[in-house]
């Protein structure tokens, strides 16, 4: 069998991932996340448009000329498409988007299909923020008692600690880049949390069951026991990673930030639970006698 | 492990046909009830809007307040109390009565049996609560008088957004309740949802006063402005008709002035209050509010007896048609203030779904090629239990005609992505168990029972993330839930009875030869 010693590089990778989290922490406290209109409230407008001059900066110059607030425009997914954003939002006036599109139609002559209009008031928003800051921490508290009562505390606190690890690094990775935080990379996060639980799992259900059977210390019993899932934590996260890139590369613009924050969370979970995971287990000192009062088989 | 009787295989056949069977119900159009299951589309997929509307109850529960005032001045009146300078404010009635009748009042207040402050026994709460301070008296709503009283009108509200939505004609509209003072609306198909907006942004409130120049005693006057401009006319506040007596209004043109106009037909007793309020006052104008605002204030020539009339006023005849519908369908307890719009177009929901098919279609082949290269028959195995547990997906989504969403797609390359791990995790544990374990069908059957404790402990995680995602989420994602949540189920399934049982027969077809896997 092969046998690759992973454990000799836990203290480094653990200095490393620490690194990253506090990186991560300082650039979510410091740069924070770039909140798409679900979390922060006001409009997006999806455009698309048969005009060939139509250019970012010309169409931020009409609708600042709108008196719309905060603007952003961008380019999204196709050459003739483009994403408006503003704070304004007259969600009671019935004219509203209507009245822009004219203005819009005045200064160029053309089509402009406004294929997507979202509004969202600060009441809404800020509930919707709510419930996704909910959901995360719910579903970690969840994890952490499931865990714990299919496991021993210290195994619990290890896999809490990897989830946490990747949680972080993606969202500081988010912050980094400003890609924008809607309401669907709040479900790529709990799916997150739950694909990297379920790499974590298997290893710890191997360590478990060589704890029993052999008096190794757990320096070589968790070593052994990445060695022993490798093969099937290679495949699992390169089938889990194809499909993810499938629906990056053809799933449409609007999935894009949902598949990355996937990717993201994919690649980290793996490695969290190789670096995170177990060497958890080694500072805890866990031993044979951990596991032996653990009745479940 | 390995072992499978004859019942079994055959329950394992029917459950996989039955589930199945239902995807391609998607495809053909049956009249029977049960049959014609599909699944929906989200509105991000087929198109639509999705308005999220709340009710302003602060003039519902001002006006209970006020109703309610008099009701209590008549109450103790006929007890021979009389309230003193008695006043809503800040939604509260403020009364105070002689010293000698304070026991009294506050006895009557206190009452479960009270009439005039019912007493909720389920809630254990009267309907108002109510403090005294030296002699006066301070009322409000109690937390569960107002509770019942908003969602009344909700009640109302909602049935009100149904008729209006109604009369518009968009297909298979959604309306439904949310919490005590939201209305969701979802309007598949509608991709200018201006009409709609600016229909169910007005109450509706329909008043036929009297304009006036002097101060009327008894009723009090009040200035209204009017629609056209900003002048404004002082009308009685006394109410000669309302909304309320309407059976139906429709748009007409009138063929003297060739204007637009709006003709109404009134109730029974609409026609008497309106015959005689037209009767005694020939010459006088009388002013059309709607909602604060003076549409107009003709002056009536003649008394009007038939209980029909027309209102007038500067209408296209687009306004005249929504203001006859508005009419008909009655007016709102309350305003209502759109929180959330969301609105797709049809050929982006088109592009959406191209997109996701196409993406589903190739992750779906790069990863059925990639088990087949790294386990060769076994990996066929897996890849067939793959197809059989996507047709069951969309077989049970189709059963319980769950929405389908944009993130509800992903959600289902994703398990076509981690459907595999199960199956990796039997495979490689059986690779591991024939190095020690000559015997093929025992190397087998220890692969399933040693990996059975670790593939359930990571689906349920998995599982736990769905179901709160479910719990919490919204529209889209709440799609993305569903299909997962169902996937982790369905691969359960058949990893462990159709990849199982494939793997039995071959095992037990080949147990003599060497390295099966």
């Amino acid at each position: 069998m092969k046998n690759i010693e992973f454990n000799k590089f836990y203290k480094i990778f653990n200095i490393i991932s620490l690194g990253l989290i506090i990186l991560s922490i300082f650039l979510l406290f410091l740069k924070g996340l770039n909140y798409g209109v679900d979390f922060k409230g006001g409009t997006l407008i999806e455009i698309r448009t048969d005009v060939n001059k139509a250019d970012i900066s010309n169409i931020r110059k009409i609708f600042s000329q709108m008196n719309l607030g905060d603007l952003k425009v961008k380019q999204f997914g196709e050459k003739n498409d483009f994403i408006v954003k503003f704070e304004k939002r007259n969600l009671n006036d019935p004219n509203f988007i209507n009245d822009i599109k004219s203005n819009f139609e005045k200064s160029f002559t053309g089509n402009f299909d406004f294929r997507r209009v979202e509004n969202v008031g600060p009441k809404v928003s800020q509930e919707l923020l709510k419930a996704g800051v909910i959901a995360i921490l719910l579903s970690l508290t969840a994890m952490l008692i499931y865990i714990w009562i299919r496991f021993e505390w210290q195994f619990s606190i290890g896999a809490i600690l990897a989830l946490f690890h990747d949680v972080l690094i993606t969202l500081g990775i988010f912050s980094l880049f400003s890609l924008e935080i809607n309401l669907s990379i709040v479900a790529a996060v709990l799916t997150i949390v739950g694909y990297s639980m379920n790499d974590t799992v298997v290893i710890y259900d191997r360590v478990r069951e060589n704890l029993k059977k052999s008096d190794l210390k757990i320096f070589d019993i968790t070593n052994i026991s990445i060695n022993e899932t490798l093969s099937r934590t290679i495949i699992t996260s390169a089938t889990t990673l194809l499909a993810l890139f499938s629906i990056f590369f053809l799933g449409g613009a609007i999935l894009k930030g949902f598949s990355l924050a996937m990717i993201l969370g994919v690649i980290f979970g793996t490695y969290s639970s190789i670096y995170i995971a177990n060497p958890v287990l080694i500072y805890f000192k866990v031993n044979q006698k951990t596991v032996l009062k653990d009745k479940i088989d | 492990m390995l072992y499978f009787s004859k019942l079994r295989i055959f329950s394992i056949l029917i459950i996989t046909l039955f589930f199945s069977g239902f995807t391609f119900l998607n495809f053909f159009d049956f009249d029977n009830n049960f049959f014609k299951k599909k699944i929906n589309l989200g509105l991000d997929l087929q198109g639509g809007s999705y308005l999220l509307l709340q009710i302003d109850n602060n003039p519902v529960v001002t006006k209970n307040l006020q109703s309610k005032a008099i009701d209590f001045k008549n109450y103790f009146n006929k007890k021979k109390i009389k309230l003193k300078n008695i006043v809503v404010e800040n939604q509260i009635i403020k009364f105070s009565v002689n010293n000698s009748n304070l026991d009294d009042v506050k006895k009557i207040l206190d009452d479960d049996e009270s009439e005039i402050n019912p007493y909720f026994n389920q809630y254990k709460s009267h309907q108002y609560d109510f403090t005294v301070n030296n002699d006066i008296f301070l009322l409000k709503l109690s937390k569960h008088g107002l509770v019942l009283l908003k969602n009344s009108s909700l009640d109302q509200a909602i049935e009100i957004v149904r008729r209006r939505v109604d009369e518009i004609g968009t297909n298979e509209p959604n309306i439904l309740k949310r919490g005590n003072d939201r209305i969701l609306v979802e309007l598949p198909g509608l991709d200018d949802p201006g009409r709609i907006k600016s229909l169910l942004g007005k109450t509706a409130n329909l008043t036929f006063q009297f304009v006036t120049n002097d101060d009327e005693k008894t009723f009090g006057i009040e200035k209204l402005p009017l629609e056209e401009d900003d002048q404004e006319l002082i009308v009685s506040k006394r109410i000669i008709l309302s909304g309320e007596n309407l059976v139906d209004a429709q748009p007409r043109m009138d063929t003297q002035s060739n204007q637009t106009v709006v003709t109404f037909n009134l109730d029974r007793l609409g026609a008497k209050k309106f015959a005689k309020a037209t009767t005694s006052n020939v010459g006088k104008r009388l002013a059309i509010v709607l909602d604060g605002k003076i549409i107009s204030a003709p002056r009536i020539q003649d008394s009007i007896i038939g209980g029909s009339g027309q209102i007038t006023g500067n209408f296209t005849f687009q306004s005249a048609t929504d203001l006859a519908l508005l009419l008909r369908s009655g007016s709102l307890p309350a305003p209502l203030n759109i929180l959330e719009e969301r609105t797709v177009g049809p050929d982006l929901g088109q592009d959406s779904i191209d997109a996701g098919i196409l993406s589903l279609i190739v992750g779906f082949t790069i990863v059925v090629l990639f088990m087949f290269i790294k386990y060769k028959f076994f990996g066929l195995i897996a890849n067939i239990t793959l197809i059989v547990n996507l047709f069951i997906i969309i077989g049970i989504l189709t059963l319980f005609e769950a929405t389908l969403t944009l993130p509800g797609i992903a959600g289902l390359i994703l398990t076509v992505g981690m459907a595999v791990d199960a199956n990796v995790l039997i495979f490689e544990r059986i690779k591991e168990e024939t190095k020690n374990e000559k015997n093929s069908i025992i190397a087998f059957d220890n692969g399933y029972t040693k990996s059975r404790t670790t593939i359930l402990d990571s689906n349920i995680t998995t599982l736990i993330a769905a179901i709160i995602l479910f719990f919490l989420g919204s529209g889209p994602v709440k799609g993305f839930s569903v299909t997962l949540g169902v996937g982790i189920l369905t691969t359960l399934f058949t990893v462990y009875f159709i990849a199982r049982l494939f793997t039995a027969f071959y095992v037990i077809r080949n147990k003599d030869k060497e390295s099966l896997i």
